[in-house]
C-alpha cells in the first residue's frame, strides 16, 4: 500500500477517534491490505494524537487468548500504543461519552524499570525488567462500525485501544506467580467470568516477551516506565452508565472502576 | 435458602430398586442407557436421590468406603442450562479413587471427562440446615486440588436433573493429589487454574468460577445432605465442584491439572 493511502486511512481512523463515529472496516475496501500496512495506518494514527500534544505512556498487547485467536483466525498476538490521554486513576469515573462502542476486559499491567529492546527478549528479561505490575482494565473500543474487524483492521485501528485504569495494588512479579494467579471479574457485586494469568500465551511475561521481540523488530523503543497491558484475562464485558467493575488477581489485589455517561452507540 | 427438593417421592419401592439396578448395570458395563425420565416422565429431584441412595447402599454393601461426597452444577452456566437454583450432590467411594500419577482405564466408562475443582478434607462434622461458608472454613482439616473423572451413564451425556442425580451426579474416578493448604493460609475464591490435556491448556478459570466461593458449594452439600436426614462427618474428602469446563479425555491422553497455590494433579488415560 503506497505512503499516500497509509496516511488517509490512519487520518480517517484518528478523525473518527475524535468525533466519536465508526467507519466502514478497512479491509472491505482494500481486500490486499497487510499486516504491515496496518501496523503502517496504526503509526500514522497514533502520530497524530501525538501532533496534538499527547505522549506515549506504553502498549497494549491485544490477540493473545486462544478464542480471541480463533475467532480473528491469526495465531500470533498484535499491539497497540498507549497515550497519555487514555490513562486514568483508579477511582476516577469512567466518561463514557468520550467512547464509541466500549467493552472492558480485565488485565495484569507491567511497569518496565528498565528498557527492553528485542529481539532475543525472553520471559526471564520480562521479569528482571519489570517495576512492578498491577490488576487493571483495558476498555477497548473500535472505530471500526459493528466491530465487525479482522485483524488488519484492529491492528490500523491502534488495536481497539479506548482508555485504561490501573488499580493501586502494585506487586513484585518476583515474589507473585504470575502465570497461575487466578483473574476474578465481577459487575455490580456479580461474578462476570473468572480467568487465569496461563491463558495469555501460557503466562502473561510471554506476551510482553513477544511484544519486546516485536517491537525491537520494527524500530519502535520500549522504554523504562512504560506501562503494558499484558492481554484479556477474562471475558469481554458491555458496559453503560452506572455500571461498576471489579476485579480481582489472586495474590496481587483488586482494580476497582466505574462508569458514567453515554458512549456514542 | 430453598432446595426445592419436596415434590417428594413419586417412584415405588419397586421402581427405586429397579431404576438403582439399572444404573448400576450401565456403570459396572460401561454402557449408555437413555435417560430414566424417557420411561418415568414425572420422576422429580427426590426420586433422583431415592434412586442414588440404593445405588449407595448397594456399592457399600460389597465393601467398599464411603469417602465422600462431590458436588456438581455448581456454575452459573450450568445451573441456568439446567433450570436449578442449587447444586446437585453425588457420593464417592474407594472404589472410585485413583492414586496422582497413574494410568486410569477408560475401557470401564462410557464418555469419560475431566474437570479440575478444589476438594475440601473435613476434620469436624458438618450438619445443615443453615450450614454456612464460615462453618465449612472453620471445619476444614485442609485443602488440595483434584480432578474429577465424570462419566454420564446417559447416551451422548444428555440427562435432566432427576436422572443426573440418579446417575450419582455423573461421578466416575476422582484424583487428589497436588499440595495441601490450610484454607486460612491462601484466598481460596482467586486460585488460578488451568488443564492442560497432552501440553496444551484446554481449559482455564479462577475458583470463584464455583458459586462464588468453593466452600459454599460445600455448605450447600451439606444443607442437601440434611434434607435427607444426613450430616457430613469429620475426615470427608469434598469435591466442590468444575472450575473449568468438562474436557473429554481417551486412551492416549495425558492430563495436568495445575492450580496456583496447590500445586498440580497429573494423571494418564490407558484403553
Amino acid at each position: 500500500m503506497d505512503a499516500h493511502k497509509i496516511q488517509a486511512y490512519g487520518d480517517e481512523l484518528y478523525q473518527a477517534l475524535v468525533e466519536r463515529r465508526t467507519v466502514p472496516p478497512l479491509l472491505e475496501r482494500e481486500p490486499d491490505i497487510t499486516l504491515d500496512d496496518a501496523y503502517r495506518i496504526q503509526l500514522r494514527m497514533v502520530q497524530r494524537r501525538l501532533d496534538a500534544g499527547e505522549t506515549i505512556v506504553g502498549k497494549k498487547i491485544g490477540v493473545t487468548s486462544k478464542p480471541v485467536q480463533d475467532f480473528l483466525g491469526v495465531y500470533q498476538p498484535d499491539f497497540g500504543q498507549l497515550t497519555s490521554g487514555m490513562e486514568y486513576r483508579e477511582g476516577e469515573p469512567i466518561d463514557l461519552g468520550r467512547l464509541i462502542q466500549p467493552k472492558a476486559e480485565a488485565e495484569l499491567a507491567f511497569v518496565l524499570k528498565h528498557d527492553l529492546k528485542g529481539p532475543g527478549i525472553t520471559a526471564m528479561d520480562v521479569i528482571h525488567a519489570t517495576d512492578y505490575v498491577a490488576p487493571c482494565f483495558e476498555i477497548v473500543d473500535s472505530r471500526i462500525t459493528d466491530w465487525k474487524i479482522r485483524i488488519q483492521d484492529t491492528v490500523a485501528d491502534n488495536a481497539s485501544c479506548g482508555v485504561f485504569v490501573l488499580g493501586e495494588a502494585r506487586g513484585d512479579p518476583r515474589r507473585l506467580d504470575i502465570t497461575m494467579a487466578g483473574m476474578v471479574l465481577e459487575k455490580n457485586g456479580e461474578l462476570f467470568s473468572t480467568g487465569v494469568g496461563a491463558a495469555v500465551q501460557g503466562s502473561p511475561a510471554n506476551a510482553v516477551a513477544w511484544l519486546a521481540n516485536t517491537l525491537g523488530r520494527l524500530g519502535i523503543p520500549f522504554c523504562a516506565g512504560e506501562i503494558i497491558l499484558s492481554g484479556s484475562q477474562s471475558a469481554l464485558v458491555p458496559v453503560t452508565g452506572g455500571d461498576e467493575l471489579v476485579c480481582t488477581v489472586g495474590g496481587l489485589g483488586s482494580c476497582r472502576v466505574k462508569f458514567s455517561g453515554r458512549s456514542a452507540v | 435458602m430453598s432446595t426445592e427438593l419436596t415434590p417428594a417421592l413419586t417412584l415405588s419401592r419397586e421402581d427405586i430398586v429397579r431404576l438403582s439396578e439399572r444404573i448400576e448395570g450401565a456403570q459396572t458395563g460401561a454402557h449408555a442407557i437413555p435417560k430414566l425420565t424417557d420411561e418415568y416422565p414425572a420422576m422429580t429431584v427426590a426420586d433422583g436421590y431415592a434412586v442414588q441412595a440404593e445405588l449407595r447402599r448397594r456399592r457399600l454393601a460389597r465393601g467398599n468406603r464411603l469417602i465422600g461426597w462431590k458436588v456438581g452444577l455448581t456454575s452459573k452456566a450450568k445451573m441456568l442450562q439446567m433450570g436449578v437454583d442449587v447444586p446437585s450432590i453425588g457420593f464417592l467411594t474407594s472404589d472410585m479413587a485413583r492414586p496422582e500419577n497413574s494410568a486410569i482405564s477408560t475401557g470401564d466408562m462410557v464418555h469419560p471427562r475431566v474437570e479440575c475443582e478444589v476438594a475440601f478434607v473435613t476434620r469436624a462434622p458438618l450438619a445443615g440446615p443453615g450450614c454456612t461458608r464460615e462453618q465449612v472454613l472453620a471445619a476444614t482439616d485442609y485443602v488440595l486440588p483434584a480432578v474429577e473423572v465424570i462419566d454420564s451413564r446417559f447416551s451422548g451425556f444428555k440427562f435432566d436433573l432427576s436422572s443426573v442425580i440418579a446417575d450419582n451426579g455423573s461421578a466416575a474416578r476422582f484424583v487428589g493429589g497436588g499440595r495441601a493448604r490450610l484454607p486460612q493460609d491462601i484466598d481460596l475464591r482467586t486460585l488460578g487454574v488451568v488443564l492442560e490435556k497432552n501440553g496444551e491448556i484446554v481449559a482455564a478459570g479462577a475458583s470463584a468460577a464455583v458459586l462464588g466461593h468453593p466452600a459454599e458449594a460445600v455448605a450447600m452439600l451439606v444443607n442437601i445432605l440434611a434434607e435427607q436426614g444426613e450430616t457430613l462427618p469429620a475426615g470427608s474428602f469434598v469435591m466442590s465442584g468444575g472450575i473449568t469446563e468438562a474436557i473429554p479425555v481417551k486412551a492416549g491422553d495425558c492430563v495436568i491439572a495445575r492450580f496456583q497455590e496447590l500445586g498440580d494433579v497429573s494423571m494418564r488415560f490407558v484403553a
